[in-house]
């Protein structure tokens, strides 16, 4: 009862959705594992490309190594996936 | 056309050799050729259960250091036409088998069987990486808990650097009036972040201590719904459009009944 109650205030959370949540942050970890020196390496040149035509928010610059399926969607291949918040594009890159 | 199906999960106790033991059984009932390889050297498992432990007297390591011809190390299984056993050594480590002896022996079975079962230890290390030698495809075996998922993601990304891209999910140990009261993953849950196909899903069912007890696999009984869930897996394997065992039939009928009874549902 006391159960049912705090789910009705939605104060309390499924346990699977706590172990869902634990394991796509252990998973991230365990996935950039190609090392990180690899990936910061490949992070450094990325915003140096970008740089020369958009001004880009290099500290919530995150860039990871994932899985996802193909284009065909017949098979699972590695992807690199790269998010890049832009603060502002410059006016040569127009 | 031979095919070699590796039985891998990284993490230990997920059911890798029950697994083994129930598909290899299951595609023998539908007249295939099959043979399992145990390759957990030191732990030797497959042999108890299916109940073939005391007929072993060549084992795998006596096969690749050429102690005695294949033929005699294959344990045929009385009960079930087509179904062999290649048992792993006891007394051995890991180390007496290299990926190339596999590979060979794979070669060598591929010529007689229609399948070719390598039961994997747990792992990554030296064994996995014999297993897996000679393999076409994969089954990775996990159970709705965070550790096994969390070894199966590690898993999958070791096959794909081996170059096993051709990999199948099993998912194991599943209670549905757990996943239904959301305690316990579901199967989309799982697949999403695996992002792998799913070759398919076996319950929580007591049956299968029952049958290790008798040395029976599963799979033979009609009544487990655990047999039922990898008959259907025997026959995916075999390329067959089988639909997923649907697991929340436990709200139908039989669940009503059981607990018009007060049985425990489990």
């Amino acid at each position: 009862m006391l159960l049912d109650l705090s789910k009705l205030f939605g104060r309390s959370k499924n346990s699977k959705d706590l172990a869902k949540e634990r394991l796509k942050l252990v998973l991230i970890h365990d996935r950039a594992n190609v090392s990180p020196q690899f990936l910061e390496m490949v992070k450094g040149e990325i915003i140096k490309v970008i740089s020369n035509y958009m001004d880009v928010d290099e500290d919530s610059l995150d860039i990871q190594m994932t899985r996802t399926r193909s284009e065909e969607g017949d098979r699972i291949v590695p992807a690199l996936v790269a998010n890049i918040p832009i603060k502002s594009v410059k006016n040569s890159g127009k | 056309m031979s095919e070699v199906i590796v039985i891998t999960s990284g993490k230990g106790g997920v059911g890798k050799t029950t697994t083994t033991a129930n598909i290899g059984t299951g595609l023998a009932l539908q007249g295939k050729k099959v043979v399992l390889i145990d390759t957990d050297i030191g732990l030797r498992n497959l042999d108890v259960v299916m109940g073939l432990e005391n007929r072993i007297v060549y084992d795998l390591v006596d096969v690749i250091e050429g102690n005695c011809r294949l033929k005699q190390a294959l344990i045929k299984d009385k009960r079930f036409e087509g179904l062999h056993l290649v048992p792993a050594a006891q007394t051995r480590d890991k180390s007496a088998v290299n990926p190339e002896g596999m590979i060979s022996l794979c070669e060598e079975l591929r010529k007689e069987f229609d399948y070719i079962l390598v039961d994997c230890p747990a792992g990554i290390e030296q064994g996995f990486k014999n297993a897996i030698a000679g393999a076409d495809r994969a089954i990775v075996v996990t159970t709705p808990e965070v550790s096994a998922v969390r070894d199966a993601d590690r898993i999958i990304g070791l096959l794909e650097a081996n170059d096993l891209r051709d990999q199948r999910l099993l998912i194991n140990r599943v209670r549905p009036d757990m996943v239904k009261r959301g305690d316990m993953m579901s199967i989309d849950d799982i697949i999403d972040i695996l992002a792998i196909d799913l070759i398919g899903v076996v319950p929580d069912d007591e049956k299968i201590i029952i049958s290790t007890n008798k040395g029976e696999p599963a799979v033979t009984d009609n009544k487990s719904l655990a047999g039922e869930a990898y008959r259907g897996i025997a026959r995916r394997i075999m390329g067959e459009d089988v639909p997923i065992l649907n697991l929340q039939e436990e709200d139908g009928l039989m669940f009503k009944i059981k607990r018009f009874f007060g049985i425990k549902v489990n």
